[in-house]
């Protein structure tokens, strides 16, 4: 509602209300006296204002004096009234404009004729003598509200700002950023079941928001499945789907296992295909931060960064922390140890002894799930270390690809990729900084999921399951809406005692 | 020969052209005003400036008595006497100065609650004229017109944090032929008089930069601000305070996403405006606030809500081109207005917030540096000069009305 003409139109209101009533009560004196004068010259025109004079009273009479009133406010004031209606259809029509352009509304914003009550006269005066005294043309005083009809965001402005974000923060990247950015290969194995459309949904969303060319190689076990393709094909992120041969474990040691060979089998297609950038191993249940990613550019041959371990610590009967653990509790970083120089000591490792006796064995088993001594996910090295040719002079301390796994030995970590570890380079100022989080959350192997997670065709039968949750509670309900029922609804509270152990949704 | 020519203009051009490209690699943009490229100017040796030596009563006994002088938004004319003190402008010898200082603190009257309190200010600045009037010559020399004084109150020298009692009042008489240095600023007001210095309030530069995060910070909030939409304390029924604007924007805008506006204080609230590309900068009961120094400090983008406000600087700063200006009315649709400024514009003004200059000509930082809001001052001033020769009085001539005024500002202090 516009109130900002408010002060004009209120004097207009009030004025010409006034001149309404004078008008009133003009409108039968002149009737009197034409009808007293006029009679001799022109009879119509005298019956004429009789009858326009004793419809005024018979209106008078039935609505009241304030009606009447009114009534030839709106008869008598068209002049006034179309002035503040043109000031307002002005600005509404440039509100229209946009809005056809961008978005059609379903209705055009009313032309208010409110008056604002009370206060028009204090406003006039302030006005008047502020006028005055400055010749500024900001009024001291008090000034309306004004607020547009619909105070709700444009979707087209919206993106519209979203975009201006997007290039500010696109020019914030060249000036403070990493200077001349490589693209990024991020190597994921991934099975199909049922947690996995949560856990790579996303991880697509935090790889889409990555400001860096990125190449995803998804290593699959079991073979290439539909569930996994639908969900790469939706993903809007260049993308490798490769088929590994065996199928995933269901024992934690052995998917581990598993996992290592897959993420090998990763390496082995990023030899063959002579990619260039950034490796990044990627576990589908991992959280990332995006800091993660402007900070691995640094890197020059092999890099280790701090994952946060979140080890899910099963179900509802969590056993309290013993005293020991309460004093030095489980450091939950896996990462590099720089000394006082920066340089690489060491290696802090997930202390896992607390949880030797009560850790899972299987996926889906409500314990603890461990992980590794090291996690891959920690680690990062440039592409060009794997390749074949050393064109780019690959460090003697990097061992070959081809020579490792080949005598059928697991790969434990990918320590094992360099002769000499010491010239990995801590990342992340030496590790302090967190930027990832390795967490392993799976529902049972044997756990049913529709495919796709569409549900087609749609449910027909509803059976309640054995134990549902509103039974204990259903009494207590019950007598709740009874109680609701007499207060508000006093003819309804017959009718309460009949649906006292149901509640209104299992009505039917 | 012709073909020697060709090569010399081909030369040439590309000569010419390599600067040019290279000033749209930098993230910075100089910045020029009407006055020229003024901001990195030195004014030693442009201008003298003679302090007064006024007793401690107008000056070291207020900040003595409350220290909170010194930390609030008006502590600039502590600072300014401080900074004269020691600067290389300052003369002991009052018949080469071109400029006269008087240091009188007349916004160091605190109440509990630590506003100042604007009563007896008129009476504090009527007896210092007084005393320099009885004690140097240079006072009826020119009846002023070669002083100055810091006046950083809400409206100035009207003294009176009250707009219509303010205009009511109108500037101290006795100040009439002298320039003012002060923060309010309006065009077409009676409290801001021509060739005033309009300056930023003060805001304590270590707590800004305490504050600093990294550039890198992806910028994410669109428009930001934090601060009161209405003030129920002292405008009761509403459409007072900020003339309606604020309350304006809170009604308009409390349901877009793009817009992070609420009154409470976060801790992060200097961080948060470095993540923001706008920051909004509406009037209060007065029009100027501290927001528009954290905001060239911080590198948002001010958008200023004030109609006919004049900026600090203004004839060093081309703020049209800094800035954003919304009028009042056209505050409904704001969402509009900025959301349609062109990224290539943007980005521009980001460059030109980036300048260091700018930045450091919005703060006081004590001691003071080299292109702060003292050195501003002190240019502002000596483009003023050399003095007009109306400035001086002819012997007997006499343009001040000392009885003039309310009787209450008569009184002595």
């Amino acid at each position: 509602m516009f109130h900002s003409h408010g002060t004009r139109r209120s004097n207009a209101a009030a004025r010409s209300s006034a001149s309404g009533g004078l008008e009133g009560g003009g409108v039968g004196s002149p009737a009197a006296s034409s009808a007293s004068e006029g009679s001799s010259f022109r009879p119509s025109a005298s019956t004429f204002w009789l009858l326009l004079h004793g419809l005024c009273c018979l209106i008078s009479l039935f609505l009241g004096f304030r009606f009447s009133r009114l009534i030839f406010v709106l008869l008598f004031s068209n002049t006034i009234y179309t002035y503040t209606t043109t000031t307002t259809t002005t600005i509404t029509s440039t509100r229209t404009e946009t809005l056809t352009v961008s978005f059609p509304l379903t209705h055009t914003p009313p032309i208010e004729t409110a008056v604002k009550p009370n206060n028009s006269a204090l406003e006039l005066s302030d006005k008047m003598s502020n006028q005055g005294s400055s010749h500024s043309q900001v009024v001291v005083g008090r000034h309306g509200i004004r607020i547009r009809p619909w105070p709700h965001p444009d979707p087209t402005e919206v993106m519209r700002a979203h975009r201006i974000i997007e290039r500010v923060q696109q020019e914030q990247r060249k000036w403070y950023g990493v200077k001349s950015p490589r693209p990024l290969i991020v190597i994921t194995p991934t099975y199909a079941r049922t947690f996995q459309a949560l856990h790579l949904t996303g991880l697509i969303h935090c790889l889409r928001n990555v400001p860096y060319p990125v190449t995803w190689i998804v290593v699959e076990a079991g073979g290439v499945t539909n569930e996994t393709a639908s969900l790469l094909a939706r993903s809007r992120v260049q993308f490798l789907h490769i088929p590994f041969h065996e199928k995933m474990p269901v024992e934690w040691a052995e998917r581990h296992l598993t996992e290592n060979r897959m993420r090998l089998l990763g390496l082995r297609v990023i030899r063959e295909r002579n990619m260039d950038g950034i490796v990044l191993f990627a576990d589908d249940s991992n959280v990332h931060s995006l800091d993660l990613f402007d900070e691995i550019q640094k890197v020059q041959w092999m890099g280790s960064v701090s994952v946060g371990i979140l080890a899910h610590s099963g179900g509802p009967d969590r056993t309290l922390l013993t005293e020991d653990e309460k004093l030095n509790p489980p450091i939950p970083v896996q990462g590099p140890a720089c000394n006082s120089s920066g340089h690489l000591i060491g290696w802090h490792t997930f202390n896992s002894i607390p949880y030797s006796e009560k850790s899972a064995t299987f996926v889906g088993e409500s314990a603890t799930v461990l992980p590794g001594k090291m996690e891959w996910s920690g680690f990062v090295f440039n592409a060009r270390m794997i390749w074949k040719e050393a064109e780019d002079g690959r460090p003697e301390w990097v061992k070959d690809l081809d020579k490792i796994g080949e005598n059928g030995e697991e790969i434990e970590s990918p320590l094992a990729l360099v002769n000499d570890a010491s010239f990995v380079e801590p990342l992340g100022d030496c590790g302090k900084k967190v930027m990832l989080w390795w967490m392993r959350v799976e529902a049972r192997a044997d756990s049913k999921f529709p495919p796709g997670w569409i549900i087609d065709p749609p449910l027909e039968i509803v059976v309640p399951a054995k134990r549902t949750p509103w039974q204990e509670s259903d009494d207590l309900a019950g007598s709740k809406l009874e109680q609701d029922d007499r207060r508000f609804t006093r003819p309804k509270s017959r009718s309460s005692s009949k649906r006292k152990n149901t509640l209104p949704g299992q009505d039917n | 020969m012709g073909k020697e020519i060709w090569v010399v203009a081909f030369l040439l051009s590309q000569a010419l052209l390599l600067p040019i490209a290279q000033a749209a690699e930098l993230h910075t943009e100089r910045i020029s005003g009407s006055a020229g490229d003024v901001l990195e100017d030195d004014p030693v040796g442009r201008l003298k400036v003679f302090v007064y030596n006024l007793p401690r009563k107008y000056n070291k006994k207020m900040v003595d008595k409350d220290s909170r002088c010194l930390t609030h938004m008006f502590a600039t004319e502590i600072f300014m006497h401080r900074f004269l003190l020691s600067s290389a402008v300052r003369t002991l010898d009052p018949e080469e100065a071109d400029w006269f200082y008087t240091p009188v603190y007349t916004t160091c009257d605190l109440t509990p609650g630590g506003h100042p309190l604007p009563f007896k200010s008129p009476r504090i600045m009527r007896s210092a004229i007084q005393y320099v009037a009885m004690n140097w010559p240079y006072w009826n020399r020119t009846d002023g017109a070669d002083h100055f004084f810091v006046t950083p109150h809400d409206f100035g020298a009207c003294f009176h944090y009250q707009e219509e009692t303010a205009i009511q009042r109108g500037i101290l008489h006795l100040l009439k032929r002298a320039t003012l240095v002060q923060t309010f600023g309006q065009r077409n007001h009676v409290c801001l008089k021509e060739g005033s210095i309009t300056v930023p309030p003060y805001a304590p530069p270590q707590k800004m930069q305490a504050h600093l995060v990294s550039p890198s910070t992806p910028r994410s909030i669109f428009v930001y601000f934090r601060g009161l939409f209405y003030d129920v304390n002292n405008d009761p029924e509403g459409g007072y305070y900020a003339r309606g604007a604020r309350a304006s924007v809170w009604e308009n805008f409390k349901s877009n996403p793009l817009f992070d506006i609420s009154t409470d204080h976060p801790p992060t609230y200097y961080e948060d405006m470095q993540r923001s590309v706008f920051c909004l900068c509406p009037l209060g009961w007065a029009p100027w606030s501290p927001r528009l120094v954290e905001a060239v400090v911080f590198g948002c983008i001010p958008v200023i809500i004030a109609d006919d406000i004049v900026l600090p600087f203004a004839d060093a700063i081309p703020w049209e081109e800094i800035a954003v200006f919304v009028a009042e009315k056209d505050v409904p649709s704001l969402d509009t207005i900025l959301t349609s400024i062109p990224a290539e514009v943007i980005l521009r003004k980001q460059r030109l917030l980036a300048n260091p200059s700018m930045k450091q000509a919005m703060l006081f930082p004590q001691p003071a540096q080299a292109g702060d809001a003292f050195h501003q001052i002190l240019n502002g001033l000596a483009r003023k000069l050399p003095h007009d020769r109306s400035v001086y009085l002819k012997p007997g001539e006499k343009v001040l009305n000392w009885t003039a005024g309310p009787i209450g500002d008569l009184k002595p202090w």
